[in-house]
């Protein structure tokens, strides 16, 4: 059994001023990128996750960091969280040789090896059978590594969901299926999509455990995840759970937001902003003070702030570069 | 040596890789106690149990995608998708990520897996199990290519794709299966993308691919008699291809027939056919390249149409009397 994972089981799972923390840092990183897309200074696409940092941090922030995590284009948080160097992924955004993966993935394909980052995907739902075998991997070499599998809603609806859960499940794999709803694959609402009121309950099919939490509630996030990566480490196979959760930003950067109302997107940014509500439970409990939580925030901020503008000054790829890593090298 | 069958000398490739490094497993349909679709994994779950031999549910995707998962995380998988054709139902998993996942991470993740199938017409199967579609794979950097023709290359070209920490595809071809061949007891590797010179001559170049390299042997036995001599190229890997070779020989000979059984439309034919047509030797050519292929159709079920629709021993020799100019185009 992991110490860390035990001793956080019988408080907060996870320290509530570095969740505070991690969750700051994983908004910061997408308002500065998005200020950095908005000056012109970022080239390509960006899905941001801003509302959903509980799911990022109550799920990948738990991990060993030899466990793996395998991600979606709503990526940013779950890298962060799972340890991922922020400088590189600026650089990463950027362009940068320095970039997680030297420039040549951007924000859709951030993968660090190093920390258990299996990598983010641009193909909705690719990552379910990719995770599986992660897990196979773990469970034949006979380590007790686990794989937390991220996805949307809208995957669920992908065959290799479907697929990838029965093979998980006959095989018993250590690995945990960490849906975010956030209520709208792209413009299309996830109760237009399907007929079933809890996507959890498509676990039933395969004979593995499915439970639906409130994805804004960092310690129910936690606390969940944490019993099923417990259970996937003592061989008792994989659980699908169901975070709700909300974004509050577009699909992507191109997104005008046309199949949702204001009202809606208020409400949740109100009444359910899982950092605000961390914030609020950390104050009630005596924890920490407002003004504590604002400097929490400026620092972040400003450190944030003198990363981007060192990264700025890092090379770029060479026109070399365009041909390595094409294929591996030839022998083992 | 021994003489062993294509099938044989696969299924010891196989034997001798799992023995020889724990890393490495086989998945797929049926490939456990049935053997596999065509029997190429015949009695190696029995030697080396459930684990490393191990049965799929029928999930083509999730079979592939969990074989990209295992091989980024320190396993070698060799999977057996057991009809070519079924590729297109993992087609995700095999090029958007096992082909692009080494470029994208820069370098930081390695996919060594290899996916054996069986392809080709022949069998009266029809037109959703007897396509050949290498040309697909071929046109995706990130993948390597392989059609073994003969028995020897099938067990070390396998044996290389196993050690390449890149994703494989490794093209069988069903009516192979059955030939015989002379191969080595222990095990061996052969280069990957390197072309092998089947049979030596000064006349004719033909580069062929898969199941053609025997008939264009048996139609250079034919035109021998008429006192032509041909030379047969086969380029095994079409991914990394041996240009070397085949523009070395072409040089010599200055006459070229390129044959696939994959339909010729858009195929890899036109790739062979391109590198000559670019290069100098092509000011020298003695006649125009002639191209041999599959009918851009669907594979028929019915026996004569089937065997319509691929090029056979009397149009290679035909291609080759036209090349000698023996007949006017």
């Amino acid at each position: 059994m992991n110490k860390r994972v035990n001793k956080i089981q019988q408080t907060k799972l996870i320290d509530g001023i570095e969740a505070l923390k991690k969750m700051w840092e994983i908004r910061i990183f997408e308002e500065m990128i998005q200020e950095l897309f908005s000056a012109g200074e970022l080239y390509g696409t960006m899905h941001l996750c801003i509302g959903q940092e509980a799911t990022a941090v109550g799920g990948a922030g738990i991990l060993r960091q030899n466990d793996w995590i395998v991600s979606t284009h709503r990526n940013h948080g779950h890298c962060i969280a799972k340890g991922t160097d922020i400088r590189s992924m600026f650089a990463e955004m950027l362009g940068k040789k320095t970039g997680t993966n030297e420039g040549k993935g951007g924000s859709m394909h951030i993968a660090d090896l190093d920390v258990g980052n299996l990598g983010s995907n641009g193909i909705v739902g690719a990552g379910f059978p990719i995770a599986a075998g992660a897990a196979l991997s773990a469970q034949m070499q006979g380590t007790d590594q686990v794989v937390l599998c991220y996805a949307g809603d809208g995957a669920t609806n992908e065959g290799s969901f479907h697929e990838a859960l029965n093979l998980a499940s006959i095989w018993q794999l250590p690995v945990i299926y960490l849906i975010e709803n956030n209520q709208y694959g792209m413009s299309s609402s996830i109760k237009q999509m399907v007929n079933i009121d809890k996507l959890s309950n498509r676990a039933m099919s395969y004979g593995i455990e499915g439970i639906t939490i409130d994805g804004n509630n960092l310690t129910e996030v936690s606390q969940t995840v944490s019993n099923a990566v417990e259970k996937a480490r003592n061989g008792g196979g994989p659980t699908l759970i169901e975070a709700l959760t909300y974004r509050h930003k577009g699909h992507s950067k191109s997104d005008k937001l046309l199949y949702r109302s204001d009202d809606e997107c208020q409400q949740w940014k109100e009444n359910n902003d899982p950092i605000f509500r961390l914030e609020s439970e950390l104050m009630k409990e005596g924890t920490l003070l407002e003004a504590d939580i604002r400097e929490i925030e400026k620092t972040i901020r400003q450190e944030l702030a003198d990363i981007v503008d060192s990264v700025k000054l890092d090379s770029e790829p060479t026109i070399e570069d365009l041909w390595t890593h094409v294929y591996a090298e030839d022998e083992v | 040596m021994r003489t062993i069958t294509y099938l044989q000398a696969i299924n010891e490739a196989l034997d001798e890789a799992l023995a020889q490094d724990e890393r490495v497993f086989l998945l797929g349909e049926d490939i456990g106690i049935y053997g596999g679709g065509f029997g190429a994994t015949h009695g190696l779950q029995e030697k080396y149990g459930q684990q490393r031999v191990r049965d799929t549910p029928i999930s083509e995707s999730a079979i592939t995608g969990a074989a990209v998962g295992a091989a980024m995380t320190g396993m070698r998988p060799v999977m057996e998708l057991q009809f070519s054709d079924f590729i297109t139902v993992a087609m995700d998993q095999l090029v958007n990520q096992a082909a692009k996942i080494h470029y994208m991470y820069s370098g930081k993740a390695k996919v060594p897996l290899v996916m054996r199938t069986a392809s080709g017409s022949g069998t009266g199967a029809a037109a959703q199990h007897s396509q050949s579609l290498e040309n697909w794979m071929a046109h995706i950097p990130g993948l390597k290519v392989i059609q073994p023709t003969n028995a020897y290359d099938a067990k070390g070209l396998l044996h290389a794709a196993i050690k390449d920490n890149n994703p494989v595809m490794f093209y069988e071809h069903k009516l192979l299966y059955s030939t015989t061949g002379n191969v080595p007891e222990e095990p061996y590797t052969l280069p990957i993308g390197v072309a092998d010179i089947k049979r030596l001559g000064k006349d004719v170049t033909i580069v062929a691919t898969g199941i053609m390299v025997n008939k264009a042997l048996e139609a250079a036995e034919i035109v021998k008699t008429k006192g032509i001599s041909v030379e047969v190229i086969d380029p095994r890997t079409l991914v990394p291809l041996d240009k070397e070779t085949i523009l070395t020989s072409v040089e010599k000979t200055k006459r070229v027939i390129v044959a696939t059984e994959a339909v010729k439309n858009s195929g890899f034919s036109a790739e062979i056919t391109s590198i000559i047509a670019e290069s100098k030797i092509s000011m020298d050519l003695k006649a125009p390249i002639v191209r041999l292929g599959g009918a851009f159709v669907p594979m028929p079920a019915q026996k004569i149409l089937e065997s319509k629709a691929t090029p056979q021993l009397d149009s290679l020799v035909e291609a080759l009397d036209q090349v000698m100019g023996e007949i006017e185009v």
